[in-house]
């Protein structure tokens, strides 16, 4: 035996070795296994690993208070690296090979696209932490994040309010991919119902990752300045935002002259840059960390303990992601076991507290009901509330405002069971139970 | 005019107004404890009240609240000015302007503002700081004004005029009071005099106000606004041809970094090094290493942050690329396909060991002072950082002519990629040579990564990002040489910018594909192609 095939056969035997080790460990004890699908490289690393970082922390908080159902939580968690075919590959690994009981996943609308065929046909269970487009309600998926009435409409009311500048000028400024696109295509109709005209709305995509933003950011300085209050409304997604901002610091746009709302712009996105000269820019969300409650303000401090830092901020999806954990964990107690079918009839109803002082519900439609708050960027990178909803904003999973989806709505309780039901027509139009 | 006869109650008038002022100093304690009362429709009315109140410490307060710098002391409901940096900042009272201690953040709470509050206190600060000393203070109080077009500004405007002696501040007060007179009941003739002014101005708020007074008004002061506005757009139109050509000529400096060390090894090898976008993505990286050395122990550096970086990116990018080479390349010559993969997954091989070592989030690269902002030249925005790009790539294209023409090592190059045989017989060790050449592109690609650092994410994706524009741009210059590369880059910035705002990002990218494939069918060497015996 030569050296070259000594080395191939003990590369061989090392790999049998540690694949063996591997399926033993996956089935090591009696744990319950609980997925996550984020992105921990690519273009959305910089928003979605610190939702795997909670998961695991509200994992190990759950183990600290015994478990579920008598046995430990396991976090099992992939790097779909925001690939979206990626996405669905490791949806179905999560399921088929890890069997886990739930996975808490997913960011972009077109990740979580990319992985409904394979939630639906293996009957899982996703959490999606994240603000989206709406026009879907699925019976595999809960939407612990807001849906465009509990976010986009809301930001573009306070910008036509007086206290949020009575913008009459809008730019629609997105990332190319189906949640911008659906959103702006909301947000114009909703514009043109409000009375704002054509000429006076400008929409623009970038691809993900852009990074040259001069002609883009002067375009909407020249359209700003054509006499009337111009407002930037942003669904700019992943790292894409750092140099979109830097630009905007670069060009002198002050917030007071075009305000510019983001709807994925958190205190993560804002954790790497400078934010001096963005103070003013808004975004809207349904949780900030500067929101003072002691719910909040314990959380914070157990994330700070278990991530080991101090500095390390909360945001809007962890937040739903801490709402969904909980209404899971809830509707299995409930439903006495984590069987995918039993936890979705359990789980509608079930109420837990969100981390800003109110409780929040699971409704038919698998979306849930959360307060609306607006916030400015402060020097420190912090926000700063400026307007909020006076009550709870149940989440509309169809748009009242366009043609296709105006007459639709989602109930998965009996006797409906359907997530698109025509309540003129009377009828499912879509997959139904 | 009343000037020619003081009337009798004047006399009694300005008594009482003395007596209101010593009240008027009581009332600024009103006045500021208004501001920090109520909810964001109070402050504003008390923004303005402030404002107008003609009070001294008018100024510094709104100055404070704007900056976020106005706190109430939770313990006795004081208001006060903190500055200072971290937790403890030192306190002034604000309605006496007397120091009151210092104070840990904790203890205080801000006043807060929102956007149409900065805007409020904007216009009152305009007011109040067009006779304030500094120049430039007053300068932006009056371009503050010209965007308010604000009739009631008027008086104060002429005041300041008449005081001025700064040209360029008095140009400024001039157009901002034209735009008052615009917004006001004034005469025609005044109001055709003001369009005048406002049309040398010629930005594109000027554009906005010409439009919105000729929508609103008719006859003469019509077809004047009307004539204004064509001139100033036709003005714009070129300014804006000329602010795409800048914005053309800063990518194209981007574009030209990445690319010119891929046009030596390419040209001078023949080898296909997919990894080059890695050698760009390491140069970035050493800037972040560079600059966390510095933050933690030498701060006072960190302006010349970058210039540090470059000798240290260009040896580390060096270094690799000569390892690549002598590990890796040297076996696979002649053989294209097996360098392009074996460089492709070289390449992921550097993504994936970066991400483990620095992890795969993104690295905050830091930008001196000296690369932030912009200035005016006429209607153009320059940005400094992008400024200092194009500077640093012609010098770098610069040298690399030198190096290539002036130096044995050059000589060397430029033999073996004419006529390698040939070379080698004349007693040149090529494969030192071809080993060196990879290197010296490597490590330009390194200097890239330090430049491309402050414009884009550092990430362990960041080399994806150029690898396939470094390879257009060489294919479309011409294999081997350095001007094609140049004019190559040039020209490809400057059509994508030049079709960018009317086909978007996406689409503009495609069409330069495009029109990249057809000028490759015409002209398959490039634009300048080498010319020699042995060439390929």
């Amino acid at each position: 035996m030569n050296l070259g095939s000594i080395l191939r056969t003990s590369l061989v035997a090392a790999g049998l070795t540690v694949g063996a080790a591997s399926g033993a460990f996956a089935q090591s004890g009696d744990t319950i296994k609980v997925g996550i699908l984020h992105s921990l490289s690519g273009t959305m690393a910089i928003s979605e690993t610190t939702l795997k970082d909670v998961v695991v922390m509200l994992i190990d908080e759950q183990n600290k208070k015994g478990g579920l159902l008598g046995k430990k939580l396991e976090a099992v968690y992939v790097d779909p690296a925001s690939n979206w075919p990626l996405f669905a590959e490791k949806a179905r690994e999560l399921l088929q090979k890890d069997k886990v009981a739930a996975v808490f996943g997913c960011w972009t609308s077109v990740s979580r696209k990319s992985v409904l065929p394979v939630f639906e046909e293996l009957n899982g269970l996703l959490f999606y932490p994240v603000q989206y487009e709406g026009q879907e309600s699925q019976r595999n998926v809960f939407y612990t994040g807001a849906a465009p009435n509990q976010q986009a409409i809301p930001a573009v009311d306070y910008l036509m309010s007086k206290e949020g500048g009575e913008a009459k000028r809008w730019v629609l400024e997105g990332t190319d991919y189906v949640y911008p696109r659906t959103t702006n295509k909301i947000l114009e109709a909703y514009l043109k119902q409000k009375g704002v005209k054509q000429e006076d709305i400008k929409i623009n995509y970038t691809p993900f990752g852009f990074s040259d933003w001069q002609t883009e950011v002067a375009a909407i300085k020249a359209f700003g300045a054509a006499g009337k209050k111009t407002a930037v409304v942003s669904t700019i997604n992943g790292d894409a935002n750092v140099p979109f901002y830097k630009e905007l610091g670069n060009q002198g746009i002050k917030a007071k002259d075009i305000p510019v709302v983001a709807f994925s712009v958190g205190e993560e996105e804002l954790a790497g840059i400078d934010t001096k000269p963005l103070v003013g820019h808004l975004a809207a969300w349904n949780y900030f960390e500067s929101i003072k409650t002691p719910i909040n303000e314990a959380f914070i401090k157990t994330w700070h303990e278990f991530t080991k830092n101090p500095k390390r901020v909360t945001n809007d999806p962890m937040e739903a992601h801490v709402i969904g954990f909980a209404m899971w964990v809830e509707a299995v107690k409930k439903a006495g076991t984590t069987d995918p079918n039993k936890v979705i009839d359990a789980i509608i109803g079930v109420k837990v507290p969100n981390l800003t002082g109110g409780m929040s519900t699971m409704l038919p439609n698998h979306h849930i009901t959360k307060p609306v708050f607006i916030g400015e960027i402060q020097a420190d990178g912090q926000f700063d509330v400026v307007w909020k909803t006076p009550d709870l904003v149940p989440g509309a999973a169809w748009s009242p405002v366009l043609e296709e989806s105006k007459n639709l709505i989602g109930d998965w309780t009996a006797p409906i069971n359907c997530g698109n039901y025509d309540t003129v027509a009377k009828k499912c139009i879509g997959k139904g139970k | 005019m009343w000037q020619k006869r003081l009337p009798a109650w004047l006399l009694p008038a300005l008594a009482a107004m003395v007596v209101a002022g010593t009240a008027l100093a009581a009332d600024l304690s009103t006045l500021v404890a208004n501001l920090v009362a109520g909810g964001y429709g109070e402050r504003d009315a008390a923004i303005t009240a402030l404002a107008v109140s003609g009070e001294a410490r008018a100024a510094p307060i709104l100055q404070a609240l704007s900056a976020g710098e106005l706190y109430v002391r939770t313990a006795d409901k004081v208001v006060v000015i903190g500055k200072g940096q971290g937790k403890q900042l030192a306190l002034t009272d604000a309605v006496s302007g007397k120091p009151a201690g210092t104070a840990s953040e904790d203890d205080l709470d801000r006043v807060k503002i929102n956007n149409r509050l900065r805007g409020t206190i904007e216009a009152a600060m305009g007011s109040l700081t067009l006779m304030n000393p500094d120049p430039r203070i007053r300068l932006d109080a009056a371009n503050a004004l010209f965007t308010r077009r604000d009739a009631s500004s008027l008086e104060a405007l002429d005041k300041a005029m008449a005081a001025e002696k700064n040209a360029s501040v008095k140009r400024v007060m001039a157009e901002a009071r034209a735009a008052a007179v615009l917004a006001s009941d004034a005469p025609e003739t005044q109001k055709i005099e003001a369009i005048a002014v406002v049309r040398d101005r010629g930005d594109a708020d000027s554009l906005g106000m010409l439009q919105t007074v000729a929508a609103g008004s008719q006859g003469e002061l019509k077809s004047a606004a009307l004539a204004a506005a064509s001139s100033v757009r036709q003005a714009l139109a070129a300014w804006e041809a000329a602010q795409n050509v800048w914005y053309g000529i800063s990518l194209g400096s981007v574009l030209l970094l990445a690319a010119i060390g891929l046009a030596i090894t390419f040209g001078t090898m023949g080898v296909i090094n997919m990894a080059h976008g890695e050698m760009v993505m390491l140069g970035a990286y050493t800037t972040f290493v560079v600059q966390q050395v510095i933050r933690g122990s030498a701060p006072q550096l960190f302006e010349m942050s970058l210039i540090i970086a470059l000798p240290l990116a260009f040896l580390v990018s060096g270094m690799v690329g000569v390892a690549i080479e002598r590990t890796i390349i040297r076996f696979l010559y002649g053989r294209p396909l097996d360098t392009l993969l074996a460089t492709w997954g070289l390449s992921l091989a550097l993504q994936q060991a970066v991400r483990s070592i620095f992890g795969s989030s993104n690295r905050d690269v830091g930008t001196p002072s000296w690369m932030a902002g912009s200035f005016h030249a006429g209607q153009i925005d320059v940005g400094y950082g992008r400024l200092w790009i194009v500077v640093f790539a012609l010098l770098v294209f610069v040298i690399l002519m030198l190096v290539l023409r002036y130096t044995p090592f050059g000589l060397n190059m430029r033999a073996v990629t004419q006529n390698r045989p040939m070379a080698a017989a004349m007693g040149i060790r090529t494969p030192r040579v071809d080993a060196l050449t990879f290197g010296l592109g490597s490590g330009i690609a390194g200097l890239a990564g330090v430049a491309l650092s402050q414009i884009d994410n550092v990430s362990p994706n960041l080399g994806q990002g150029y690898i396939v524009d470094s390879f257009m741009v060489v294919v479309f210059g011409g294999v081997g040489n350095l001007l094609g590369t140049l004019l190559g880059a040039t020209a490809l910035g400057i059509v994508n910018k030049f079709l960018e705002p009317y086909a978007g990002a996406v689409l503009g990218k495609i069409l330069v594909l495009i029109f990249i494939i057809l000028f490759i069918q015409r002209r398959p060497r490039g634009l300048f192609a080498l010319k020699g015996r042995a060439v390929e």
